[in-house]
Parts: structure tokens; sequence; C-alpha cells
């Protein structure tokens, strides 16, 4: 009897272990990959502040804000006090300026996109019409083809139609303005906006609208107090993605700008081939401090079958 | 004709106009310029001759299908790689276990970074004197950058594969996630009571539910990578080079022939994806059908 209870007793002891051993490999397994998943960010913060990084040092001995300072964003060591810093800021570094206007072009690009994109969302999410499969098709067609295919004859159709708008007396100047960037941007960010709020619209209950009709509110009114919060939160994360696929814009920001508009994408991508470790990742930090900021506010709204997430696949 | 016939109509009309004027107008001109339409140099009789150059010439063939065989092995590598891991990193995230938000958040971490920084990321941790070289290094495996394998502009594209395969796994992640998500643990556990073993759950039960979204996922990272410029450029060297660098290389070439060149190369990495896009639909059209 002694014996066989021992056995058993032995027996659980060692599935424990089993187990214990099983979740330690479960953590390691876990930790390990996070740790490669992440390592690009990894080497752009040890990059962005390492000074005098010999081979084969992981950890640089020395730590410096050098490549901070070389963009203008800091006061040359020394000279630290809260004045120089204004100063710095107050001249306006080249990468203030790019930060600024990807900023000002992504709001021009969420705004246009989500007035125009309301609409042909209600219309797809909530009626069935003659040709809406033909519609959709349109919609959806620039999600997958590569941009590179129309980019190229964009490029040539912008400089026609400056050509042509100059002779008829309007100097619109689309190639190589901001202007024409935003609107090169609706093309990858339309799409998004439009699937995300028909899947709203999908499932929304038109009724109350009319109910608020019916007790007088006027179409405005209607709007703002019973459509809008309705849709709000697909709202928000369709604004978000509008925005991030129109910050991580490089070729069409490039070919429609003609050099001429500098975003943060493009001064990063000429940077990448100055060989100056600390300035890249230091400029890629700027650049993906904003995007982390907006998976962190929209993961709460994600739930993965929202056309929204197809966002993504484009930044 | 009454107000409420236009009503769908002016719903409609700004983005299709948008999408119609910018994307289609543009793809039909791109189109019409790879056929030598090029009005001031003077040029409207319409040919295949920048096709047949880029294709077949003596100058540019060994470029272009060198080229094309990298563009394929690229897209279908990233593709397959980055679904099979993700699949496996989220069956690995699904049970509960301390610290998982924080897991799920770095596993989603690289979405919503630009493809061109994680392209530049790639250079600064697989590079020769990157940081995996320093680890090597530091653990004595190798004694000098120069032993570190080549994996950033390689002739092999590794370097752009691996820069695909870190973007798109959290890009299929959170879609395999949430498709597990929304079908819970009730179909293994039945296929389980019937002495299902793991192996079998997953080919049988798991991997039939989240086939769909998995499809349609890969079709957009394969198009995707069959057609980014910025990651090639980036990671790439200039033989055998990827197709989208090759057109706009020759887009961007002051010579004006170089240019119908450039259009009728972006015009065949569109006409690729579209007939891929086409054999899928009508795939899953005829799976959907039979099923």
């Amino acid at each position: 009897m002694a014996d066989v209870a021992v056995k058993e007793l032995a027996s659980s002891d060692r599935s424990v272990t089993k187990r214990a051993t099983g979740r330690t490999v479960f953590y390691i397994t876990v930790i390990v990959m996070c740790v490669i998943l992440v390592l690009p960010v990894i080497a752009f913060f040890i990059n962005a502040f390492a000074f005098r990084w010999f081979y084969p040092q992981l950890i640089p001995n020395e730590w410096s804000l050098q490549a901070w300072q070389r963009l203008g964003l800091l006061p040359p060591a020394g000279q630290w006090s809260l004045e120089n810093l204004f100063a710095q800021w107050a001249s306006v570094p080249e990468v203030v300026r790019a930060l600024g206007l990807s900023l000002w072009i992504g709001f021009i690009v969420t705004g246009i996109s989500i007035v125009t994109g309301m609409p042909a969302a209600r219309a797809l999410g909530m009626y069935s019409f003659r040709g809406k499969r033909l519609v959709e098709f349109i919609i959806i067609t620039p999600t997958i083809v590569p941009p590179i295919a129309f980019s190229l004859g964009l490029n040539i159709n912008f400089i026609r139609w400056d050509l042509a708008l100059q002779e008829a007396g309007i100097n619109l100047g689309l190639s190589g303005s901001v202007l024409g960037v935003s609107i090169v941007h609706l093309v990858p960010v339309m799409p998004y906006v439009v699937l995300t709020l028909s899947g709203v619209f999908a499932n929304y209950n038109a009724d109350f609208e009319s109910q608020a009709r019916t007790l007088g509110a006027g179409p405005a009114r209607t709007f703002w107090h019973v459509t809008f919060p309705a849709i709000l939160p697909g709202l928000f994360v369709a604004c978000l993605f509008a925005f991030l696929v129109s910050w991580s814009q490089y070729l069409l920001t490039f070919l429609i700008g003609q050099g001429r508009v500098i975003t943060l994408p493009i001064m990063l991508f000429s940077t990448a081939g100055s060989g100056n470790n600390a300035l890249i990742a230091a400029l890629s930090l700027i650049f993906i401090a904003p995007a982390v900021l907006i998976l962190l506010v929209s993961s709460r709204y994600l739930s993965g079958e929202s056309g929204a997430v197809g966002g993504f696949g484009r930044v | 004709m009454s107000w409420e016939r236009l009503r769908i109509p002016l719903m409609l009309g700004p983005t299709v106009l948008i999408i119609l004027v910018l994307f289609f107008g543009s793809l039909g001109f791109g189109f019409l310029q790879s056929l030598g339409f090029q009005p001031q140099i003077g040029n409207t009789d319409l040919n295949f001759d920048a096709y047949i150059s880029v294709m077949f010439s003596e100058e540019h063939s060994r470029r272009f299908w060198a080229g094309l065989a990298l563009t394929f092995w690229v897209a279908i590598a990233s593709t397959f790689i980055s679904a099979a891991l993700a699949i496996a990193i989220a069956l690995l995230l699904r049970r509960t276990f301390f610290g998982k938000r924080l897991a799920v958040f770095l596993f989603q971490l690289n979405l919503p970074i630009p493809h061109l920084v994680i392209a530049i990321g790639m250079l600064l941790v697989f590079s020769q004197s990157g940081l995996l070289s320093r680890v090597a290094g530091e653990l004595g495996i190798i004694s000098s950058p120069r032993d570190f394998p080549v994996l950033v502009r390689d002739s092999s594209g590794i370097g752009i594969i691996l820069a695909y395969v870190w973007k798109e796994i959290a890009f299929f992640g959170i879609i395999v996630m949430a498709i597990l998500q929304s079908l819970g643990e009730d179909y293994e556990a039945v296929a389980q009571s019937l002495g299902a073993n793991r192996w079998q759950r997953f080919r049988y039960v798991t991997l039939p539910l989240i086939m769909p979204g998995l499809m349609s996922a890969s079709i957009i990272v394969f198009a995707f990578t069959f057609g980014t410029y910025e990651v090639p450029r980036i990671l790439g060297i200039r033989f055998p080079e990827m197709l989208p660098v090759m057109a706009l290389d020759f887009f961007l070439n002051p010579d004006l022939n170089a240019r119908a060149e450039g259009m009728a190369l972006s015009i065949i990495i569109a006409v690729i994806v579209l007939i891929l896009v086409l054999i899928y639909m009508y795939i899953s059209a005829r799976t959907i059908r039979k099923g």
C-alpha cells in the first residue's frame, strides 16, 4: 500500500515538474520571439544614442545626443539652456519642417477622404443598387494594384494638366506642390476609408434618423446628434488609418513632389544613403513615434475583421 | 427624374471620380505611354516596341528576366514565411498567461511602422557590422565583421525577404488572431474528444477555418511585396534587381525612350498582379460553390 502511494506521489511530482518545465519553455519562447520581432526598434534606440560604437561592442561604451544635435533638435553640447533650446526650435530645423509638412498633408488627406468617402460608404453599406459590384471593384482595385503602376502615368498627367491649366490662365501647380501630393495620397487612402466606413454603415440603423426628422430636426442637426455619435468609433479608426497611410507614403510623394515636397519619409530616404547610422536611427524614431501612438490608441477598436486592418498592409 | 434617383450617384460620385481620374486615368495614360505615345516628341503611333525591348532585346533581357525571377522569389518566399510564422505565433499567444497583453503588443508593434523604416532597421540589424554581427562577435563566434554572412544587399534578395517577413508577420498575425478569437476553441475541443491529436486538430480543424481569411491577406501581401519600391531599393543590389526598382530606374532616365520602357515595366507588374488575383478569385469562387 505504502509503495503504491509513494509511486503515485512520485508520478504526480513528475507531472508537476513537467508542467513547470513546459511553462518555462513557453515563456522563453515567447520572450525570444518578442525580442526578435522588435530587433529593428532596439537597433534604432541603440544607434540613435551611441557614440564611438566600435565593433564588436554590443552595448556602446559611450552614449551621446550627437545625432539629435545634428538634426537641430537639441542645442550643441556645452550650451545647454532652455533659451538655446527655444532658439534652436524657433529657427525651424529641417526635420521639424518635414515633420510639420507630413502632419499637415496627413490632416488634409484625412479630411478630404472622410468628407468624400463617408457618403460613398453610406451608399455601399446601406443600399443595394444596380452597378454596386462595379463601384466596389473600382474602389477596391487601388488596394491591390501596386502604386508604381499608376504613379508613373500620374506624374506625367499632373505635368500635362498643369500646362493645360496654365494656358487657361490658372496657375494651380499640381506637380511639385503640397496640394498635388495631398491629392495623390487620396488614391491609397480612399479605399480604406470607404471600406471601413461602409462596414460601419452596414450595421447602422437609419430609423433613428427618420425619428429625429419626424421630431423636427433638420439634416444638419440629425447628422450631428444622431448619425455622428453612432458612427464615431468607426469614424475614428478610419481617420487614424487615413492618416497613417498618408504618413507612410514615400514613392508617391517622391514622384509627384519632384523633390520640392520634403516630408519625413523623403528626408529619411535621402539620409539612408549617408551612412550616418546615428542620424538615420534618430530620424527613424521620430518617424515611427506617431505610428506607434496610433497603434496604442486604436488597438482597442481593431477587431481584425474591419476593413481598416487591410490598411496596415499598405503602411 | 426625381431627386431620389440621383441620390446614390451623388453619394458615390466624388469618391468614384477621384479614383477613376487619378488611378484608372493614370494607369491608362501610363499604358498609352508604354505603347510609345509621346505627343511632346511627336510620337503618336502605338506599338509594342518598349515591351519587346525590355523583355527580349540583348541590352535589357538578361536584366529583365533575372529581375522577374527575383521578384517572384521574393514575393512568394515573403508571403509564405510570414504567413507560417504568424500562424505559429498566433497559436502560441492564444492561451492565457502572465504578460500576454505586452506580448501581443510587441507582436503587433511592427504593424504601423512603415516599410521604409523596417527596411532601414534591417540594415542596422543584419548588416555585417550590425546588431546581430556584434552579438556573434561578443560571443566569439566570429572575429571580424567580414566573417558575418552577407544578409542585406545580397544577390538572392534575403535582406528584402527579411524586411517583408518582419513587417507582414504582424499583418498576418492580427488577422489570424482575430479569426481564432471569433472561432473560440469549441471545434478543436470536439475534435480532441473524437481522438484527434494536436497535429490533426491543426491540420483538419484550425487551418481550414482560418484559410479564407489567410488567403485574402496573402493576396494583399503578395501584391504588395511584388510591387513595392522602397524596400528593394534600400536592401537590394543592381543585379539582379526587383522589377519596381528597375521600372523607376528606366523612368527617371533622362532619355525619353527609356521612359516608355519604364512604363512598360510598371504595366507588366500590374498585369502580373491582376492575373494572379483573378486566378485566386476564380479558384476561391469555385471552392466556395463546391463547399
